[in-house]
């Protein structure tokens, strides 16, 4: 196929560049920049409709035409012509099944901006991608077959682009020469589309008839819609607003990266302005602390500047010492963000393992990074009927809401408001993987309104008039490894000593405290939280605390450890094979569990993690009770 | 035109032109890596990407200087010019300059002219794996743009690689809005591309307005060049094996990327100013890899490459 597309003006203009290079730079530095993603199901010719803006704004260069015509030839849908959707699918094994599965990015240019285009997936499965392209996009191209009209991808997509807050949306009514330009056809997928908009919340689209095939309506006017009287999908993306220049209206927000502090007399704070605009004399506030001071200069290395904005990476230095640090906001000093540490937020996961309420995850936002546990959604969202389902988790793709509380209190603004200080991640804090990304709506409760009532007796008075350190001493192992004798043994020891001890055991807190929970991952990890709760009370009050729960997974082991004081924690491994666990039996659960009379039994239908840096490791297989007791009393009055 | 600062330019209304946007989103990352890598380093390979992607880096730390070696793997068989603005840049920036080369490889004298693709494979590919591995460096920037060639596309800024140094396409983390999830197990490191989301075209026009000093031979000059393997390649020192009686022909010819020597072809060229050069980039037919042996022999020979840990 030949370029047969009339070329627009917009376009890069050969005789200028022939004629007044100079010229043609200097028009080019004054370009702006535009990111959208394209989203439809897998047939709407999304990749179609990409490689042709690339082919019509020349970014295709002789040699990749021609290894593009060799291609259409061996894997192109497009007999003898040229598949367009081959310029754009990349990675290998994509290329030989046809289909595009990552978020690809694309790049071309007209004279009057850049673009940035998310090529995503239609594969119904892949709302992780989608989601992960329309985060940084300023306007989203949904793409429609004319011919299948508003499918159930459609609207999956449509909502997931709300959801991210895209304001400009192209419903891009693609294969239109398939339909003989059918203006009833068009209008008919637009009326359809439009009940939907308004049921999901979206303000407002714009429809326009193209073929991504043939050109129409592409960068010129179609002769074939004469009934059509919008702008091309080309000048509507010249002429589209950008985010980050729509973000300089609001108030001053950047997060802290990095403090410059080359030597003694400089201190800079580094960040990416996310809002709003500065100017040296400026009051401005660090936020979650509360100081104030004042801009002293806008510090780069092409001199310093008389204001700086929204998009730009800069260093601030301060009129006055004020602590600020990475992961500190600053503001501007009469509208700050609000500071909080309980969240409602919408998530959408991503990773390959399910949500596991009160689990601690990773959660960062902005420049900050800070253990976050989630509670059981409030419900879940399906994306395809806008159903609220009750869920007691969220899978890979699935979306819903759920509190989030930190661990700290963090500036923070709604997402819609400011996405910089409103949207994060969630990651696994052994797999290291993302696993989640969350739009926060508001916050729970104000915390700068909570404080800790102030207590005369303190923790450490509670030790001292009992002469003894404050422990946790937490067994953990498979069932039926000995951790419950050993405890007991090591119990009676410390009260022979004079030691003020309680010992908490799985089974006896599973009958009061903890009995509205059962045996699920879940469920599990909620058992072992409130278990931590409770032994950090008793530490509060002097006691050496002895606790004995299988707690397979380490993650919960590690947040108890971490709710401690720094080395109060003390874990003790019971390491005891699960051939020999299994042998003994004293319970009779094993026998039961082989039986599948008991599900989710650790170790066997139940994964046991051991410890990686347990404090104490006791070898049940080589020394008697009595003996690993001695070993664990040594260490806890060594420590 | 006088060249002048991006980032000093004066903003015209609200909005922030692309460069100063791209700018920015380097910086970003440039400053995301330090704030979170035990030991990063930045990968120079001496060419135009590299220049301004060290350019970047003084901006992002200024008035410190970066806070990371530069990285040079060398071959042996760059172009003398090339060496010679390696030692200038790093001084001028106030970095620490790592020259590594495989020792098997200078052992066994590999070249280009006797062990084809081994010599990227050995040189460079393991080359580079070594000198990570040697210098424990968990964080490494690279140069690599997603417009260069159609695998990149979908290459994400923060690229984690398994303790060998092997690519998987279907272990990489969602990126989302700014935030980049740098966590990683020990025995991971970690590739990123602060020029992500820039075109050759961007490179060129930011290196013209930044005043960047790169290697002259971007620019055209008369240059001794004998046709190789269909390429027009310049005769840089006594290794190249000329036949007998054969005589470079000096020619006015300038490179579009560099790298050995041997393996770069050169274009016939008259353009001896940036804007001239840009002109001819613009006006020119052939993408921009085609001037590299590389990947000449199968489509999805890159990807295949850095599965493997080429960059």
């Amino acid at each position: 196929m030949s370029a047969n597309t009339p070329k627009d003006t917009s376009f890069v203009t050969d005789t200028l560049i022939a004629e007044d290079i100079d010229a043609y730079l200097t028009k080019h530095q004054h370009k702006t920049m535009l990111r959208f993603i394209t989203c439809g199901s897998v047939d709407d010719g999304k990749s179609t409709l990409i490689g042709r803006l690339l082919y019509d704004s020349k970014m295709i260069f002789e040699d990749q035409l021609a290894s593009l015509e060799n291609d259409s030839r061996a894997h192109g849908t497009q007999g003898q012509g040229i598949d367009f959707a081959l310029l754009v699918d990349g990675l290998a094994a994509e290329r030989e099944q046809g289909i595009t599965i990552d978020v690809a990015y694309r790049f071309f240019a007209t004279d009057k901006r850049k673009f940035i285009v998310a090529d995503t997936p239609g594969h119904e499965q892949y709302t992780r991608n989608m989601v992960t392209g329309a985060s940084t996009a300023d306007l989203a191209v949904i793409l429609i077959d004319a011919r299948q009209g508003v499918l159930t991808q459609t609207r999956r997509h449509s909502y997931l682009v709300n959801l991210l807050g895209i304001k400009n949306i192209v419903l891009a009514v693609n294969k239109m020469d398939l339909v003989g330009y059918s203006q009833a056809r068009f209008d008919e997928i637009v009326a359809e589309y439009t009940q939907f908009a308004e049921k999901i919340g979206m303000k407002s689209f714009l429809p326009i008839p193209i073929s991504g095939l043939a050109g129409d309506n592409i960068v010129t006017r179609s002769e074939h819609t004469a009934w059509y009287n919008g702008p091309t999908l080309l000048s509507h993306l010249e002429d589209a607003p950008i985010n980050v220049a729509q973000m300089q209206d609001a108030p001053f927000r950047m997060a802290v990266q990095w403090v410059n502090r080359p030597n003694l007399d400089f201190r800079g704070f580094a960040g990416l302005i996310g809002s709003g605009s500065i100017a040296p004399g400026d009051a401005i506030r660090v936020l979650p602390s509360g100081k104030t001071t004042t801009v002293k200069s806008i510090f780069t290395y092409g001199g310093n500047l008389d204001r700086a904005v929204a998009g730009q990476s800069v260093t601030l230095t301060f009129a006055d010492e004020v602590d600020c640090s990475r992961g500190d906001v600053i503001t501007t000093a009469d509208a700050p963000c609000e500071v909080a540490d309980q969240f409602e937020a919408t998530l959408v996961w991503m990773g390959e393992a399910e949500m596991l309420p009160g689990r601690p995850y990773l959660l960062k936002m902005g420049t900050q990074t800070m253990t976050a546990t989630v509670t059981e959604p409030k419900y879940e969202v399906n994306v395809n009927t806008l159903e609220h389902l009750s869920s007691q988790t969220l899978g890979l793709n699935a979306i819903g809401v759920v509190n989030i509380s930190t661990d700290r209190a963090v500036p923070f603004e709604a997402y819609t408001q400011n996405p910089d200080l409103g949207g994060f991640i969630l990651i696994d804090r052994m797999t290291n993987a993302t696993v989640a990304a969350g739009m926060i709506h508001f916050a729970l409760r104000r915390s700068q309104n909570i404080h800790w009532q102030a207590v005369d007796v303190d923790r450490t008075n509670h030790a001292a008039i009992k002469n003894q350190k404050a422990r946790v001493v937490w067994f953990t192992g498979l069932s039926g490894s000995g951790k419950s004798t050993i405890a007991n043994i090591v119990e009676k020891k410390l009260h022979a000593m004079g030691k003020h001890t309680f010992l908490l055991d799985g089974d006896n807190v599973r009958h009061g405290l903890n009995r509205d929970l059962g045996f699920t991952d879940a469920e599990r990890v909620e058992n072992i939280r409130r278990v931590g709760e409770v032994a950090k009370l008793m530490t509060d009050a002097g006691l050496i605390v002895l606790t004995a729960f299988i707690s397979p997974f380490r993650a919960e082991r590690r947040m108890v450890r971490e709710m401690m004081a720094q080395g109060e924690f003390m874990e003790v491994y019971v390491d005891t094979p699960l051939a020999v666990a299994e042998e003994r039996d004293v319970k009779g659960l094993y026998k039961k569990a082989r039986a599948g009379n008991l599900k989710n039994f650790t170790g066997i239908d139940s994964p046991y993690e051991p410890p990686e840096n347990a404090e104490i490791i006791v070898n049940t297989v080589a020394l008697t009770a009595e003996d690993a007791a001695e070993q664990v009393i040594a260490a806890i009055l060594a420590s | 035109m006088s060249p002048h600062s991006v980032a000093a330019a004066p903003l015209s209304g609200h909005a922030l032109t692309h460069l100063q946007r791209l700018e920015a989103e380097s910086i970003h990352i440039m400053r995301e890596v330090v704030a979170n890598a035990d030991n990063p380093v930045m990968l120079y390979s001496v060419g135009k990407d590299s220049a301004c992607m060290l350019h970047l880096a003084k901006k992002a730390f200024y008035p410190a200087p970066p806070p990371f070696p530069l990285l040079h793997v060398d071959t042996t068989w760059k172009f003398k010019e090339m060496y010679k603005l390696r030692e200038k840049a790093a001084a001028d920036a106030g970095m620490q300059l790592i020259v590594h080369q495989n020792p098997e490889a200078l052992a066994q004298g590999i070249n280009p002219f006797d062990h084809g693709s081994m010599h990227t494979d050995m040189w460079k590919t393991e080359g580079l794996k070594q000198a990570l591995t040697h210098y424990k460096f968990d964080v490494a920037f690279g140069g690599a743009r997603r417009d260069e060639e159609k695998s990149r596309a979908k290459e994400r800024i923060f690229s984690f690689r398994s303790a060998n140094h092997r690519w998987d396409p279907k272990q990489q983390r969602p990126e989302l809005w700014k935030l980049y999830n740098t966590r990683k197990a020990k025995s991971e490191s970690i590739r990123a591309f602060p020029l992500s989301n820039w075109t050759e075209l961007d490179i060129w026009q930011y290196i013209h307005l930044e005043n960047i000093e790169i290697v002259p031979l971007y620019f055209a000059a008369p240059r001794p060049v004998v046709e190789w393997n269909g390429m027009l390649i310049m005769v840089d020192d006594e290794r190249f094996p000329l036949a007998k009686g054969q005589v470079p022909e000096m020619r006015s010819v300038r490179f579009r990327t560099l790298g050995c020597y041997p393996l770069s072809g050169a274009v016939e060229s008259h353009a001896t100013t940036l804007p001239e050069v840009i002109q001819e980039m613009l006006l020119t037919t052939t993408s921009e890899r085609q001037g590299r042996a590389i990947d000449h022999d199968q489509a999805a020979s890159m990807e295949k490459k850095k599965q493997e840990g080429y960059f």
